[in-house]
């Protein structure tokens, strides 16, 4: 038993970040040899993979199947029998970190921000409860950690090399899931990953009436308006303007949030604005941990004295 | 068919959030619980899916606020609510062992949870009960269809884009969001079924959650490290001005 195996990520034939942010992650630990596990025809990318040892094909189809990739990653768990089983707190990781877990007995501990190898196991810290607590956890070896995006350096992963390729035979899918088509987002009126500034909402603004206010000062300032993912869900905003994890990633010369508490899922898509601003009124909100500029107050009251000034 | 909809309470994030003298777990006494969100768009997708002639069945483990809680899901019109009794609180693993036993008694077509919750550092409940069930499951979604023996399902991925997928019933699915927001019970009605409806009780045994992890600490991080806070409106405008925004 030994080393640290990532789960690869892809979409349309590119390696995904979370991917690089993993094998950074795993060399850091100093915790043996780390093996990458690739689906589809990505083992044809294995150059890329420069910072693994080694790159298990797991093969499968190109596109992402919950089952077929979940029962792939069990079968590299039994060939190599790695300490470590790293995989991306993502759309696919939630399916597959949980049955390869169960299959094997493991230990699962999720919404991992730093793993480190200790004795007989490892120590992972977990952002809980919207990134408001963050909590220790120690596990013993072999155990799966999924690794939210956003926590580790990716370029430090991103290494060119020629790891050796170890094609795996994989059992036949049960094909109980079965993949039609990848959907691509309805173009909306606006698209805010191009937008110098953002003026963006979330749970805080309380009622879809008040958005009204927002956009007033969204517009003296020539922003676009945004918003986290409650107020898409609420049917308030169209999805186009959704930033975050399940929305898009911006990074807007000047990014301003209003009443967005700042959990680990919309953090991840905005915290590479050149400039954060953030108003809440909850001073312990996580949004201030990226923030450059904070400001506790509420946030109708800020608006509209700012709406006065600028008109 | 008969759809299932698991429901859980969660700490509300709007209240403050203390850690107990162990240093190791939420201070309990003052929280407030609310349903987990992801939780109330699994029942709406539940309830937008079932025709007349199906079953919505809200199932919920023991615990406080959770008898309202089903007596909110009956007032939405959930079919039938059952409580989980005879399981030790624990995590999502637990959770999921306690869940599969209870499921494992009827035969449903589609068990619908939330996607994830605030609080399952164990990983999500929808694979972890897939898993125990060996059922197959789809997370991250956000539209479900039901075809003959099977449901066509979306699930997000990142920057908007989706996938199709079909899947064989019985399935699990972790709902992300329904495909309209979740409907709401007027206080009235809640109250009604709360005099007139029952809500089921299913003893469980506790299982155990299989393998696990401990807990060493739980903390809150540290907060305004980076951000420079400001005073005031006035202030604020100072530095949209010189961002040359304002």
């Amino acid at each position: 038993m030994s080393g640290v195996l990532v789960v690869c990520e892809h979409l349309s034939g590119e390696f995904a970040d979370i991917t690089f942010e993993l094998l950074a992650l795993a060399n850091s630990l100093g915790a043996g040899d780390v093996s990458a596990v690739t689906f589809g025809s990505m083992a044809g990318k294995a150059s890329e993979l420069g910072s693994a040892a080694c790159v298990i094909d797991a093969g499968c189809e190109d596109e992402y199947n919950p089952e077929s990739y979940a029962a792939a990653v069990s079968t590299a768990v039994d060939a190599h029998s790695p300490d470590l089983i790293l995989i991306g707190s993502t759309s696919m990781g939630m399916d597959i970190a949980a049955p390869v877990a169960a299959a094997h007995g493991l230990p699962l501990v999720a919404y991992c921000t730093t793993v480190e190898a200790t004795n007989g196991g490892f120590a992972c810290s977990s952002s809980l409860y919207g990134g408001k607590l963050g909590v220790s956890s120690q596990v013993s070896s072999p155990a799966v950690a999924m690794v939210l995006p956003g926590s580790c350096d990716g370029d430090a992963g991103r290494v060119a090399g020629s790891p050796a390729v170890n094609e795996l035979a994989i059992p036949e899918s049960a094909g109980k899931v079965r993949f039609n088509r990848l959907i691509e987002p309805e173009a909306g009126d606006v698209d805010i990953t191009q937008s110098g500034v953002l003026v963006a909402i979330g749970r805080g603004i309380g009622s879809k009436d008040d958005i009204e206010l927002v956009a007033e000062l969204a517009e003296l300032l020539d922003a676009d308006l945004a918003c986290s993912r409650p107020i898409v869900d609420a049917g308030w905003m169209e999805k186009s303007r959704q930033v975050g994890k399940s929305g898009f990633k911006v990074k807007p010369r000047v990014y301003i949030a209003l009443g967005i508490s700042g959990a680990p899922e919309h953090i991840e898509g905005m915290k590479d604005s050149a400039t954060i601003i953030a108003i809440n009124s909850d001073e312990d909100a996580p949004i201030f941990d990226v923030a450059h500029y904070g400001l506790t107050e509420d946030l109708f009251d800020v608006c509209e004295e700012l709406v006065e000034e600028l008109e | 068919m008969k759809i299932a909809v698991l429901l859980k309470m969660v700490p509300d994030l709007v209240e403050e959030l203390e850690v107990d003298s162990t240093g190791k777990a939420l201070d309990t006494e003052e929280l407030k619980f609310k349903l987990n969100e992801f939780d109330d768009h699994a029942l709406e997708e539940a309830l937008l899916l079932g025709g007349e002639e199906d079953e919505v069945v809200a199932l919920a483990l023991e615990g406080e606020g959770n008898e309202k809680l089903l007596f909110t899901a009956l007032a939405k019109g959930a079919s039938r609510a059952v409580q989980l009794t005879g399981v030790q609180p624990g995590g999502s693993g637990e959770q999921a062992t306690a869940f599969a036993a209870a499921l494992a008694e009827s035969s449903f077509d589609l068990i619908l949870t939330g996607v994830q919750s605030v609080d399952d550092r164990e990983g999500q409940l929808g694979p972890l009960l897939a898993a125990r069930m060996g059922l197959p499951c789809v997370s991250v979604v956000t539209g479900v269809s039901v075809t003959d023996g099977g449901a066509t399902v979306n699930k997000e991925y990142s920057g908007g884009v989706m996938a199709e997928f079909e899947v064989t019933l019985p399935a699990v699915l972790g709902i992300q969001s329904a495909q309209q927001p979740p409907r709401y019970a007027p206080v009235s009605k809640v109250r009604q079924m709360q005099q007139t409806a029952t809500i089921e009780s299913l003893t469980v045994g506790g299982a155990g959650g299989g393998a696990e992890s401990e807990v060493t600490a739980m903390a809150p991080p540290e907060v305004g490290a980076s951000a420079k806070m400001l005073d005031d409106a006035a202030a604020l405008l100072e530095v949209l001005r010189g961002e040359g925004v304002a």
